[in-house]
């Protein structure tokens, strides 16, 4: 069963604006899944009428089989939401959103208050327990917001942009966090701006441009896309001059430093015969930049660079 | 979700409200009281006195549950329609939207903060009239009846401006420019029979006329017009907002895109 099921979903909002363009998308049951996309290009859109945030132009979504139009109630309980903007109350009690929002998910009273308890120490927030969401920091507001969406057990979780504005060691536990749960049979749905966080966490990813899905794949197959790769190699001693490669493409980017770019016809094993024969010993090698965010700007970049990987938009649509 | 479960939705929402209710009570319980006292030494003891008396009664003691409605119509409005908006504005409003939890519910939620409000306020103002004059109550089903049917009125009243609001401006524009005139034109301070044939005509337009004076008819015994038909304006409007109430939410009007 799919966890999420969207067929042809349209969105126009009042003032014209086509945010989604009959987009088809299916998450299975204990996916991890990156929704991607610039800025406006309707991930928000998708999301919020999943959560019944906003109202759908046309088309169909389920949830765990569960149809928004005829089954709201049962599809909101299986679905939990970590939205992009903050969503507080800024003056109630830590311990009292989240035992709200269990009760507003039907969970009686003490139950309630044992979950909130759960959830909070879950995300180290017990302590503040009895703050008003007002006095948090930024990562503490979103991880208290994790903690009310997950506080009703949720088959469902879906995060937009949870790690906007976290420090690196709060982002760090939480995708040890998001990881965790993932293990334990939670479905996530993810959006992020940061691609490395897609790459490490998700299993399937799906790129959205301009209200449509260009890209719907597992995360190993997208990144297989990729024609090219730039590595970077740092060398033990200076390079002085630098040999003619016929087979590669190599710059000197400092004197202790190569950028080289392999193609997919081409292995590494030769580029490192060469080298050594040229006697310049690499001691480290790095992507010069995320893979996943060399294929997101190939898909969604106008003009030339996107021909270049027509075969994956075509095969997702 | 099922019966068991929405009812526990509501008893989470309505308590939500309640407490704010009370956490803010400076700003929802004291200042009416102020109001109110203010009213009674004013209009009452020294215009009052001049007045002499009106259907029979001292005029204190006849603009008494006028002055108690007046209190119970403003707060019950003023609840829902601050609660509601700020959680519109603020965006926590999508904490119930996105739970299974029915329209009904955050209607009856709503409602039940402001009506909570509305008669705490209510019972203050009761109580400081009590030091002013005297309250014989004529007919308690009727008085609490009313004023507990009032106030749920003004508590959907209030729900329904703020689906409406889309700033803060909006939020007082109905209190400012509709709620206050029709109030003070409902009977409050006279009796209608004052007024030349044509405004007494006009006043039967003004539903608060018909709650003013079902409430006054409850306490003091005395009205200006049917008691019944009051009952059923009432319970109409009660119906109606409730049903508006339900269809705006249903369609997300002002609350979804």
């Amino acid at each position: 069963m799919h966890a999420l099921a969207i067929r042809n979903l349209v969105k126009t909002y009042a003032n014209g604006v086509r945010a989604l363009d009959g987009i088809d998308l299916a998450v299975a049951e204990g996916d991890f899944f990156a929704l991607l996309g610039p800025n406006g290009a309707g991930k928000t859109t998708a999301i919020g009428i999943v959560t019944s945030l906003v109202n759908k132009t046309s088309g169909q979504v389920e949830v765990f089989g569960h149809s928004l139009d005829t089954d709201l109630a049962a599809a909101k309980s299986c679905l939990g939401v970590v939205p992009q903007e903050i969503n507080l109350n800024q003056f109630d009690q830590l311990d009292n959103i989240v035992a709200n929002q269990a009760g507003f998910y039907g969970v009686p009273r003490s139950e309630a208050r044992r979950r909130a308890q759960e959830v909070l120490e879950q995300m180290q927030l017990w302590d503040r327990r009895d703050d008003i969401a007002r006095n948090l920091s930024g990562g503490m507001k979103r991880r208290l917001m994790i903690a009310r969406a997950l506080v009703h057990k949720p088959r469902l979780l879906i995060l937009d942009e949870p790690t906007a504005g976290v420090d690196i060691e709060i982002r760090r536990s939480m995708w040890e966090f998001l990881r965790e749960i993932n293990e334990q049979g939670t479905t996530i749905i993810l959006t992020t701006h940061y691609l490395e966080e897609a790459e490490k966490l998700c299993r399937h990813v799906g790129i959205i441009d301009h209200g449509k899905i260009v890209a719907n794949d597992r995360m190993t197959s997208i990144l297989m896309k990729l024609h090219r790769e730039i590595f970077v190699l740092t060398t033990r001693e200076p390079v002085v001059a630098l040999p003619l490669f016929d087979e590669f493409d190599v710059t000197l980017l400092n004197e202790n430093e190569l950028q080289v770019e392999i193609t997919r016809n081409q292995d590494l094993n030769g580029l490192f015969r060469m080298l050594s024969g040229a006697g310049i010993s690499v001691i480290s090698m790095r992507n010069k930049s995320n893979r996943l965010e060399e294929v997101f700007f190939r898909l969604t970049e106008r003009g030339g660079e996107k021909q270049a990987v027509q075969p994956i938009a075509a095969r997702a649509s | 979700m099922n019966l068991q479960g929405q009812l526990i939705s509501l008893g989470t929402l309505g308590n939500k409200e309640i407490q704010r209710v009370m956490r803010i009570w400076v700003q929802t319980l004291v200042p009416p009281a102020i109001t109110m006292t203010l009213y009674f030494l004013i209009f009452g003891t020294l215009i009052g006195r001049r007045i002499g008396q009106m259907a029979g009664f001292d005029y204190m003691e006849y603009i008494a549950p006028g002055l108690i409605l007046m209190s119970v119509i403003t707060n019950s409005y003023g609840n829902v329609v601050s609660s509601f908006f700020s959680a519109k504005y603020n965006r926590h409003l999508e904490e119930m939207l996105v739970a299974p939890m029915p329209n009904w519910v955050i209607v009856v939620g709503h409602m039940v903060g402001g009506m909570v409000r509305g008669l705490l306020v209510g019972l203050v103002v009761t109580g400081i009239a009590l030091f002013f004059t005297r309250l014989p109550v004529h007919n308690l089903f009727i008085a609490v009846s009313v004023i507990i049917l009032t106030s749920a009125v003004f508590s959907l009243g209030g729900l329904i401006n703020a689906i409406f609001a889309r700033k803060f401006d909006d939020v007082s524009i109905i209190p400012s420019f509709v709620l206050a005139p029709l109030t003070y034109l409902g009977g409050v301070f006279y009796s209608v029979s004052l007024l030349p044939e044509f405004a007494q005509q006009l006043s039967l337009l003004n539903p608060i006329l018909y709650m003013v004076n079902a409430f006054r008819f409850g306490v003091l015994g005395v009205s200006d017009i049917n008691i019944w038909v009051a009952y059923l304006i009432i319970l109409a409007f009660l119906g109606g907002l409730f049903t508006l109430s339900l269809v705006l939410i249903h369609r997300g009007v002002g609350i979804r895109d």
